[in-house]
């Protein structure tokens, strides 16, 4: 039984490709297509981390993250999000609403399986 | 599947623009919108980011552009106007083209993206000056962590200390310190000591929060950046030290002291240090009992020090090129490898010769030359001073002096002479029973010696040189020295010599080595089972070694070992009997002489030549081995020293020196007296290897049988 991994993003294009890399890699992966979505199947399946966009409809990001760190099932679980935006302000921004890491993108397959792995420890 | 992917993102780039569209002219009728504002912001955000993801970059770089407007746009720093919409809309229509394109591999029209840019630009100009400046598009190379995980950063090891102190809430953000120290470990080398004294009161204690702190010291040869690649999640709001402590480029044996990394780290003063220095326990143990530095602090400081101290301690080994280790066999694989050479060369040059071509011969010449340099090059490389074994008798000589209750100390020169490892290895033991004798029996008790006027401490002088091809292992002490009558009677006792024999003192005393000989008048712990002298006299001989014992009574015994220099190849003399090729070591012959057959009827039936006026004991090889054929009129003796004595050995024809690749004998001959190897000649045919000492012997007990 693999580790879980959600992986939240409006892009199914990206969503698509994260869930493959994952999949490939042994993870077993849940996906949702914006914040609300995410939290929602979040706050009733405990998963071992987080791959989140930060630019959603619905519910954003930064307000996914707050949300998963004030749940109760999910409360200590790494997040990392995807953001194009390599040293603004967003990193810093979803740094304090709790966020574990970041992958810039475009990133390649196995950028995203080092940053896994690496925050999955 | 990569493919698939890029269906998938043109179908997702598809909707998404047609959604652009409509929200752009939703956003004419209600520019307030922030929801649509929002909309399209998202709708070029996806646009650009997956668009880079799958390589689609002209598209990435442009949608780039309009999503900067409309980041601006979105924080309220800029309005939307017709113009802005006009644009925005021309740029949508101008991806969808670039998306067309791609599909179809159409040309591009750049110059309308460009004025489309230009434009954009322009609007964005007076409402925020220079903000929209070319911002690199981001690219794979942007700073994401794990690109810096493809490129292997590899330097010569460094030892690095790391003070990882956490953000109390790290738990909180999903960050585990323990695997980001083992991504530490997979590093290199790496002593961990966790330190606890921010842990509050239980009272005080937040379950949740990381009060604990990390001093790592870790070896690796990936340099900082891999380092700091670690901790890219948690720089920012984590202390993290870094500090090179040990590049091995610059690395002294010694490393610092522990006062001196304490203060070092900045945990202890060096006013506190000094003072403390002052008094005597154990350092770190004082500074704890002080309270100047918590016990898990000098336990860190500790495990530093014993890092770099073990590093450079594995250094010297590791230093290519002071010197390389590699495995015994592989040499004497090249050993062999240059024996087979050798062999070669012999041949070619017998073959050279026989055709008699000058250029031919100097090439076998220049063969010759080169395969010499070659071989002496080879067998010194396993050459190494026998000095380390030396050391180990040191040791022998305290404890066993000390059960015995003598005094005895034990001096050694010539450590460094070098032999060969095998050499070495299998002089050990004929060592250690000619040393535990040498106590025993050899140096006296502290009463008797007194007694006899000699210092109560008696000296055992352990000692190594070279000596022609061989090397002379010299045993001496200052003992009671051999009493030869008691060795005498001891032997007609045992019936191993007639009572009236006349014997020379070394033929006495070469019956120390006789199996089941003993000395002593009761068994003792260390020697007197009448073992150890034989074994003795076996090891040296399988080494093609001789044996000389020298004694004088009351001051003391000599035992010398000639010990040749290598085992592989030895310098010897070629000698023909019959057909026969025969190799005697040169390092034993002392000279060649004739014998004719008036010499032989001289000596009436008697061995014995007459050499200048002395009388020279001379064994028939021919006799000896049961060769057939007649003898030369005139024959040769070489003459060669055994155990001190001059013995020589009769043959038809000395043939001359010859570079002797020596081969073993196999399982069922190894055993056979006289033969101690064998050799390939150039010719391909085989030369026995004769072991002096064994034919004299021979000789003797045949002898003695006769009579």
């Amino acid at each position: 039984m693999g580790k879980i991994v959600m992986t939240a993003d409006d892009s199914a294009s990206v969503r698509q490709m994260v869930a493959f890399t994952l999949k490939q890699n042994g993870y077993d992966v849940i996906e949702a297509v914006d914040g609300q979505d995410a939290l929602t199947k979040l706050a009733a399946k405990k998963v071992d981390m987080l791959l989140t966009d930060l630019n959603m409809p619905k519910l954003d990001g930064i307000g996914l993250i707050k949300g998963v760190r004030a749940s109760a099932l999910n409360k200590f679980i790494p997040i990392v999000m995807l953001t194009t935006e390599s040293q603004d302000s967003k990193k810093a921004e979803g740094k304090s609403a709790g966020a574990t890491g970041w992958i810039v993108k475009p990133f390649k397959p196995e950028q995203l399986i080092a940053v896994v792995k690496k925050v999955l420890g | 599947m990569f493919k698939e992917h890029i269906a998938t993102y043109r179908e997702e780039a598809g909707e998404l623009l047609a959604e652009l569209e409509t929200s752009l002219l939703d956003l004419e009728e209600t520019p307030d919108d922030d929801d649509l504002i929002n909309r399209v912001f998202r709708a070029m955000h996806t646009i650009k980011g997956s668009g880079a993801m799958f390589g689609f970059d002209d598209i990435a770089a442009f949608t780039h552009e309009v999503e900067t407007v409309f980041d601006l746009v979105r924080n309220g720093k800029m309005a939307v106007t017709k113009e802005l919409l006009d644009l925005t809309l021309k740029s949508r229509d101008h991806i969808t083209t670039l998306l067309a394109a791609s599909v179809e591999g159409a040309e591009i029209d750049n110059a309308a993206g460009d004025v489309l840019i230009a434009g954009l630009r322009g609007l964005v100009a007076p409402s925020k000056a220079n903000e929209s400046q070319p911002e690199d598009v981001p690219s794979a190379a942007a700073n994401t962590p794990a690109d810096q995980t493809d490129q292997i950063e590899q330097t010569d090891l460094q030892t690095w200390r790391i003070r990882f102190q956490p953000n109390r809430e790290l738990l909180l953000c999903g960050s585990n310190p323990v695997s980001l120290i083992n991504e530490l470990r997979s590093l290199g080398d790496c002593l961990v000591t966790a330190q606890f004294d921010g842990v509050p009161p239980l009272d005080a204690l937040v379950g949740e929060h990381c009060y604990l702190y990390w001093d790592i010291v870790l070896t690796t040869s990936r340099g900082e950046a891999a380092i700091k690649d670690v901790f890219i999640f948690v720089e920012d709001d984590c202390q993290i030290s870094i500090q090179l402590i040990d590049d091995q480029a610059a690395g002294e044996p010694e490393y610092k002291k522990l006062g001196q990394i304490l203060v070092e780290r900045g945990d202890l003063s060096p006013e506190a240090l000094k003072q403390t220095l002052n008094q005597q326990k154990p350092l770190g143990e004082l500074l704890v009992d002080q309270g100047a530095v918590t016990s898990d602090k000098v336990l860190s400081a500790l495990d530093e020090q014993q890092q770099i101290r073990k590093i450079r301690q594995e250094q010297p080994a590791a230093d290519a090129s002071a010197s390389i280790r590699v495995p015994a066999e592989r040499l004497d694989q090249l050993v062999n490898l240059v024996g087979e050479m050798v062999t070669v060369q012999a041949r070619l040059t017998q073959v050279s010769s026989t055709l008699g071509d000058a250029t031919f011969i100097s090439i076998a010449e220049e063969v010759e030359r080169l395969t010499n340099e070659l071989r002496d090059t080879a067998l010194n490389i396993r050459m190494l001073p026998i000095g380390s074994t030396f050391s180990k008798f040191k040791r022998l000589v305290r404890d066993l002096s000390r059960e015995l209750g003598k005094e005895i100390e034990m001096e050694t020169f010539g450590a460094d002479t070098e032999l060969d490892k095998t050499v070495i290895e299998k002089l050990n033991d004929p060592l250690v029973h000619i040393i535990r004798n040498s106590i025993d029996h050899g140096v006296e008790t502290p009463e008797k010696r007194i007694a006899a006027g000699k210092p109560a401490m008696g000296t055992i002088r352990l000692g190594a040189e070279h000596a022609g091809d061989s090397v002379l292992i010299t045993i001496h002490d200052d003992g009671g020295g051999i009493n030869r009558d008691a060795i005498r009677n001891k032997a007609i006792e045992l019936e191993m010599i007639p009572a009236n024999a006349e014997l020379s003192d070394q033929e006495i005393y070469s019956y120390i080595f006789a199996p089941g000989f003993s000395m002593a008048a009761k068994i003792t712990n260390i020697s007197g089972r009448g073992v150890g002298m034989d074994v003795v006299k076996r090891g040296i001989e399988g080494l093609r070694g001789t044996i000389t014992v020298d004694s004088e009574l009351g001051k003391g015994t000599t035992i010398t070992l000639k010990i040749p220099l290598t085992l592989a190849i030895i310098e010897s003399l070629l000698v023909k009997i019959g057909p026969s090729h025969f190799v005697l070591p040169l390092g034993a012959v002392e000279e060649c002489i004739e014998l004719s057959r008036e010499d032989i009827q001289a000596a009436h039936g008697r061995n014995l030549a007459n050499v200048r006026g002395r009388l020279t004991p001379f064994i028939c090889l021919r006799d000896q081995f049961v060769i057939g054929g007649e003898r030369p009129d005139i024959e040769q003796i070489v003459i060669v020293s055994v155990r001190g004595e001059r013995i020589g050995f009769v043959v038809d024809f000395v043939v001359g020196e010859h570079q002797t690749v020596i081969k073993p004998l196999g399982v069922l001959y190894q055993d056979v007296k006289g033969i101690s190897g064998a050799t390939i000649l150039g010719d391909g045919s085989v030369a026995l290897i004769l072991s002096p000492g064994d034919l004299a012997r021979m000789a003797e007990t045949a002898e003695l049988a006769q009579l």
